[in-house]
């Protein structure tokens, strides 16, 4: 951008172009765009940086494996053998499981607070469903193994094999840490990520769009029908950042999913993500291709939430025909 | 180039140490986590009688040969001994200085259960491989005799991070079951036919004692913490042992032959009639021949205090002490040690 051109704001704005002291070459505004630039700039220079360093230390599994390491499913430090597969299919599988948990109960929870709920209440529920997301991943780990493992093997887990055992997705042993365990626990930690983005999205629709369905005879509840439709780019959004949070946590995931890398039908089985590998062996990862290998899941981790985020942008765009305003938390 | 990251940032940790007054009142180390308990005991101890601190940074048996290689520690320490290659891929002659011993026991969880569960080599193997997976497995009865085993079924626990311990017990393992060899081998993480991982020790303990019908490896000071119950497990004299400090002394005396040739040798699966199998030694990494005089005289005579007095102090860690076979070893290894070229002047102060 050459010195002179305007940004898109003050071209818009031009009464807020700064008026310049002719005596002055470098005013205290010039300082302060540069310094937003260089803030800026710095954010796209960490990203480039993480993605060079990432590839680098890939390389040598880049250049053993190639494409196979994707689909491999053999990850085996001994024989040098590493494939990705069980640790994608994890990541994608309970991030799965986590979005149908936290989906219907995040944007309820969100419609409750916004249309229904006195706001006394709404206001206590409000601050109850923030203190969630300021919990740290490692306590939900903890509640996880001591609280819902338990629960899980004694209850839940023996009816799914009693009642559904006839589906490969229910077959196993109830042994409370697996798949669905760290799918469940994932989900509960991105309900108020949900919710919390949705209600304001709700919040920020005018009351004339719910005022105009009532007038037109709509019963309350197609009247949330309405505002729910308005808002549906902006709450699309708020499952994206949830998505978001569910692949790349790491550490609630670690001590629930049982780290195994054998891909299985059952949720009632061990699994792994591409954030739990890394977190057990890259500390202890001796040999040089081992350590590639775990560079190339990270770089694959990053990939696939780069493809998760754009697909989700043309959702929201395909959603809102290209309508800024509503997909603004997008 | 991650171990150069790596490098970076445990030496920028160590920076502060090496700015202090170089000499040999300071002497530096890192590397593995599972001897840190008596090690910084050792450490404490030793710098309240003759003044010389140690500092020690945990940071893991792979990052502490790093360390070693890139020359900013004056020791480093693995649970796992160097490998003919990494011992090339050094820059300088190493030696390896086995300081204590460790068990690595089984601990289960079979809720109910009031007796003492009973392991063959073969039963480890068959269950870490997935083949027998209830309590009241045939082969499992056949080696209980006199005592009901629940109908459970097992879940085997294994460390879903790199570690020394896993090391020791693939070896084992792999020593005594061939099929184990062929699937899985032995090394600090390994493909695991089966079962569930927990991280780290705390990891495993906490699954064993969550889940009814679980057996899972851990260090032995772990499982008594955790008061988990431990499996005795039959020994290659053919009698069930328990696992204790005593009985890992015992496996090290009952291999101090090969021990003696090369200290690096394995001492699972030990011929001692009191030995237990799954055992291991941890070591300290030192360079034969140090580049500074007085830092390494130093090193040698702490060394020397370590695999002498600092012994008395395993016991009570639940490490188990060195026998004397091994410690006469080491002062061999010790008397080998010298600086510039010259040999060190007398060991002991």
């Amino acid at each position: 951008m050459s010195a002179g051109a305007p940004t898109r704001a003050t071209a818009f704005v031009a009464s807020r172009e700064p008026v310049r002291d002719p005596s002055r070459r470098f005013s205290a505004d010039d300082a302060f765009a540069l310094a937003l630039r260089i803030a800026s700039l710095a954010v796209l220079a960490a990203v480039l940086l993480l993605v060079w360093q990432t590839t680098r230390g890939a390389a040598p599994a880049l250049q053993t494996y190639g494409p196979a390491f994707l689909t491999g499913t053999a990850w085996d430090p001994v024989a040098e053998r590493f494939g990705a597969l069980p640790y994608v299919v994890g990541t994608l599988v309970t991030s799965a499981i986590a979005l149908l948990l936290a989906v219907p109960f995040g944007i309820g929870a969100a419609v409750f607070l916004t249309e229904i709920a006195p706001p006394k209440i709404g206001a206590v529920i409000s601050f109850m469903i923030e203190l969630l997301a300021s919990i740290p991943s490692i306590v939900y780990g903890l509640w996880g193994v001591f609280v819902l493992a338990p629960f899980l093997r004694t209850i839940v887990e023996p009816w799914l094999i009693q009642h559904l055992g006839f589906l490969p997705l229910f077959r196993g042993f109830p042994f409370g840490l697996g798949i669905l365990p760290a799918g469940l626990v994932l989900g509960i930690m991105v309900v108020p990520t949900v919710t919390s983005v949705s209600r304001e999205i709700l919040r920020a629709l005018p009351d004339s769009l719910r005022g105009a369905a009532l007038a037109l005879g709509a019963t309350r509840a197609e009247a949330i029908g309405v505002t729910l439709d308005a808002a549906r780019p902006g709450i699309l959004g708020a499952v994206i950042l949830a998505l978001g949070r569910a692949l790349g946590e790491t550490m609630a995931v670690t001590m629930l999913i049982g780290n195994s890398n054998h891909l299985s039908w059952s949720l009632l089985g061990p699994g792994a993500t591409m954030a739990s590998v890394i977190a057990n062996e890259f500390t202890e990862a001796v040999g040089k291709l081992h350590l590639a290998a775990l560079f190339e899941v990270a770089l694959v981790l990053f990939v696939v939430s780069l493809v998760v985020n754009a697909v989700a942008r043309l959702i929201v765009l395909a959603a809102t025909g290209g309508r800024r305003d509503v997909a603004g938390a997008a | 180039m991650n171990s150069r990251i790596r490098t970076a940032l445990a030496a920028l940790a160590l920076a502060a140490v090496a700015a202090l007054p170089a000499g040999a009142q300071q002497l530096t180390g890192a590397g593995a986590t599972f001897p840190y308990p008596i090690y910084s005991k050792w450490f404490d101890v030793y710098h309240e009688k003759t003044g010389v601190a140690i500092n020690y940074q945990s940071i893991g048996s792979g990052a502490g040969i790093q360390q070693v290689k890139s020359g900013t520690v004056d020791f480093g320490a693995s649970d796992a001994a160097l490998s003919d290659a990494a011992l090339k891929d050094m820059p300088r002659r190493v030696v390896h200085i086995p300081t204590v011993g460790g068990a690595v026991v089984l601990a289960y969880n079979l809720p109910g259960f009031a007796g003492r569960v009973q392991l063959t080599p073969e039963l480890v193997a068959g269950i870490y491989l997935g083949d027998i997976t209830t309590w009241n497995d045939k082969r499992i009865v056949a080696a209980n005799p006199g005592v009901t085993m629940p109908a459970a079924p097992i879940l085997a626990v294994h460390r879903s991070d790199g570690s020394g311990t896993t090391n020791i017990f693939t070896l084992y393992l792999s020593s005594v079951s061939s099929r184990w060899k062929d699937v899985a081998g032995a090394a600090t993480s390994v493909s695991w036919p089966s079962g569930v991982g927990g991280k780290g020790n705390d990891g495993v303990a906490g699954v064993v004692k969550q889940t009814p019908g679980a057996i899972g490896y851990v260090e032995l000071a772990y499982a008594k913490q955790n008061q988990l119950p431990m499996a005795f497990v039959r020994n290659k004299a053919g009698k069930y042992v328990e696992p204790s400090a005593a009985s890992v002394t015992a496996a090290m005396t009952g291999v101090a032959v090969p021990l003696a040739k090369d200290v690096r040798t394995p001492i699972v699966n030990s011929p001692a009639a009191d030995a237990w199998p799954i055992a291991g030694l941890t070591f300290l990494i030192v360079y034969q021949d140090a580049k500074d005089a007085a830092r390494g005289l130093a090193l040698a005579r702490f060394l020397d205090w370590a695999i002498h007095d600092g012994q008395q102090y395993a016991g009570a860690l639940d490490y188990a002490q060195l026998p004397e076979a091994i410690v006469k070893v080491n002062e061999g290894t010790l008397k080998l040690l010298t600086a510039g070229g010259k040999k060190l002047a007398a060991a002991n102060p």
